[in-house]
């Protein structure tokens, strides 16, 4: 026998020795984590397992499914109407776009009330913001699979945004669509990273959770965990707890799929798509909507996007616009206050992307849009340096 | 090609400022069978609703995404099935010699189109090309009242709106002016079970057929439905129980 594992005897010992399978293991059953989480922490897991379910039920789609603009329309028709269950798949991978939107957005909200980005969760924050951005990437892709109205047209509009980059930019449009209109070859890439993507997310989520295990949950009261009696070990306490939230996100996940499963998508998705015909009033998917207000709330192309995109890319810079030593939204008076507005301005940055941009619309948008940068770039930092926040419990046990 | 993409942008940008608020009127609410958690498709209804779209709208309108053996679903026999597929003569082949040759349609074959293609159809209705009708219910917002609105919606157009040549006023119709001639009227198609056949009856049996056909497993999802919303009820409060034992004693 080589040299094994002290601790484990035998085959064990020997497996441990090379692959710390055993310790891991344990690392679940044991990891401890605060005893204070309420139910907003459990949109983490539930995502988790939105990603999950977009991954099987696509696979089970993918092998119905046929990548080619004569046929694609027809073999997502084909799977609604003959494949066994096919409807049910096809429902569950359509609303569970949405419903693990619905998961990750609170889970941001959740990070952004109790100050989750701070100290020393940044990069923890920083792999959830990757993981934003891939299933933003990968759920556009997905909508232009089924080759209908919306899918051609809302791939048409996204892609062309590329082209507001300068000398450059007609170029790399050129090259997305692999010829000179949204057309088969696009379609087939779409595909194929459709595909890819959602693994890529996967090993994101698995660095998020190595990172979320190296300091372990914030909780609500932001304060750091001082002793084993802040904590409960994960394993039954948050394991019940998570499989109770599961359950209300699978009702309200199959109220949508059974009774309403069109609701959340748009009737012309249903039409063939048609390079010639386009449609009144093209609207991206709901949870496009506040980042397609920001795009169309500025005239210029270039600067359009260029906004857009840094209404994300502003959640990486959050960790030091918030100086802010207190974490917890609970013990920060004005904070707190800004933040619902914030979130206020955001659903009407959404009601305003969903709308046509003409009248009072494009005003309300600027404005929305102005205030959303505002946020980010003087609320967060003033408010962080001139608020008086209010005494810190001395540990978790003390706060409740 | 940069100026091609600016300007179909723009176009987007006006054609979605110009349709947005087209006054097209809100359809009618109907009370249909098919609404609801517990919704059916009426089965006599539906075939009704079949002979009025074999009479009157295949005329102009296929039904790609439906095959004859679909039809068992709303209530047709098998031999009527049979039937009502010979009826119509397929192109098929190549046979041994490489000859194209046709047969009698059979239950697996596709309900025919009326035209051979987009531009043969275009060609035959003043330019305008009739949908497909396989998925229009779910294809137009509020389908089945949309439809329904539309059909019984004629009217004689407003003293002050001219219609073009060619084109009947409809308000429930986006720009209110429809290339499509009131398809239906009073007695135009006589049903065997004696049913009422004037406007309206015909409208709720076409768009009663076609709430099927935009979805045939509609009876299906929705009673699959209960089970599970049920089975997830009791599921949930289990998990809700088990969390407060769990947690008796966290304080």
């Amino acid at each position: 026998m080589e040299q094994n594992n002290k601790e484990l005897p035998g085959i064990k010992g020997w497996i441990e020795y090379r692959l710390p399978v055993f310790s891991f293991l344990q690392h679940l059953s044991e990891y401890q984590t605060p005893k204070n989480l309420s139910y907003f922490w459990n949109f983490g897991s539930i995502a988790g397992i939105g990603l999950v379910i977009q991954i099987l039920t696509g696979i089970l789609l993918a092998m119905h499914y046929d990548p080619n603009v004569d046929h694609a329309f027809n073999s997502v028709e084909n799977i609604m109407r003959n494949v066994n269950y096919g409807w049910l798949l096809r429902y569950m991978h359509a609303v569970g776009a949405s419903m693990f939107f619905v998961a990750v957005y609170a889970h941001i909200m959740r990070g952004l009330y109790y100050g989750s980005y701070k100290h020393p969760r940044e990069l923890l924050w920083f792999l959830g913001i990757f993981i934003f951005l891939i299933m933003m990437a990968t759920a556009f892709m997905g909508y232009v699979l089924p080759w209908g109205q919306m899918s051609f047209w809302g791939a048409t509009v996204i892609t062309n945004l590329f082209s507001a980059i300068p000398f450059i930019g007609e170029s790399i449009v050129t090259w997305l669509w692999g010829g000179f209109s949204v057309d088969n070859p696009t379609l087939n890439r779409f595909f194929a990273l459709h595909y890819l993507l959602p693994f890529i997310i996967v090993a994101v989520v698995m660095l998020h959770l190595v990172a979320l295990h190296k300091h372990g949950s914030n909780n609500p009261t932001g304060v750091d965990v001082k002793s084993e009696k802040d904590t409960i070990p994960f394993h039954p306490y948050y394991t019940i707890k998570d499989f109770f939230g599961f359950g209300i996100y699978f009702l309200i996940f199959a109220f949508f799929i059974f009774f309403e499963p069109n609701y959340l998508g748009h009737p012309d998705n249903y039409i063939p798509a048609n390079p010639l015909v386009t449609p009144a009033h093209i609207v991206p998917e709901w949870y496009f909507l506040p980042f397609y207000a920001i795009l169309r709330s500025i005239p210029d192309k270039l600067f359009g996007v260029t906004a857009m995109i840094s209404a994300i890319l502003i959640l990486f810079f959050l960790p030091w616009l918030d100086s802010s030593k207190v974490r917890s939204g609970r013990y920060r008076p004005m904070f707190k206050w800004f933040y619902w507005v914030f979130i206020l301005d955001a659903v009407l940055l959404g009601y305003i992307g969903s709308q046509p941009a003409e009248g009072i619309h494009v005003i309300i948008g600027q404005f929305a849009t102005l205030y959303y940068f505002f946020h980010f770039l003087i609320i967060i930092p003033v408010v962080s340096k001139f608020e008086k926040t209010l005494p810190l419990p001395s540990s978790i046990s003390e706060s409740s | 090609m940069r100026k091609l993409y600016v300007l179909i942008l723009i176009q987007i940008f006006i054609a979605s400022l110009a349709h947005a608020h087209t006054d097209r009127m809100e359809p009618k609410q109907m009370k249909w069978p098919f609404n609801g958690a517990f919704g059916t498709i009426d089965r006599e209804a539906a075939q009704r609703g079949y002979k009025v779209y074999k009479e009157v709208c295949s005329t102009c309108h296929s039904l790609n995404l439906v095959s004859y053996r679909n039809l068992t679903e709303i209530g047709f026999t098998e031999a009527e099935v049979k039937a009502l597929a010979a009826e119509h003569q397929v192109r098929d082949g190549p046979n041994d010699e490489g000859e194209m040759f046709n047969r009698p349609g059979t239950p697996a074959d596709h309900l025919p189109s009326p035209f051979a293609n987009e531009k043969a159809a275009r060609a035959a209705n003043n330019g305008a090309y009739p949908p497909d009708f396989s998925l229009i219910i779910k294809a137009r917002e509020d389908g089945a009242n949309y439809v329904y609105s539309l059909l019984t919606g004629y009217q004689t157009a407003p003293k002050n709106v001219t219609v073009p040549d060619g084109m009947y006023y409809n308000p429930y119709f986006p720009n209110h002016n429809i290339a499509m001639p009131p398809p239906l009227s009073d007695g135009l198609v006589t049903f065997d079970d004696g049913s009422a056949n004037n406007i309206d009856a015909t409208a709720r049996d076409i768009v009663t057929f076609l709430q099927w056909a935009a979805e045939p497993d509609m009876e299906k999802r929705k009673r699959m439905g209960i089970k599970t919303i049920l089975y997830l009820l009791a599921m949930t409060g289990l998990f809700y129980f088990a969390k407060k034992i769990v947690w008796k004693n966290i304080k």
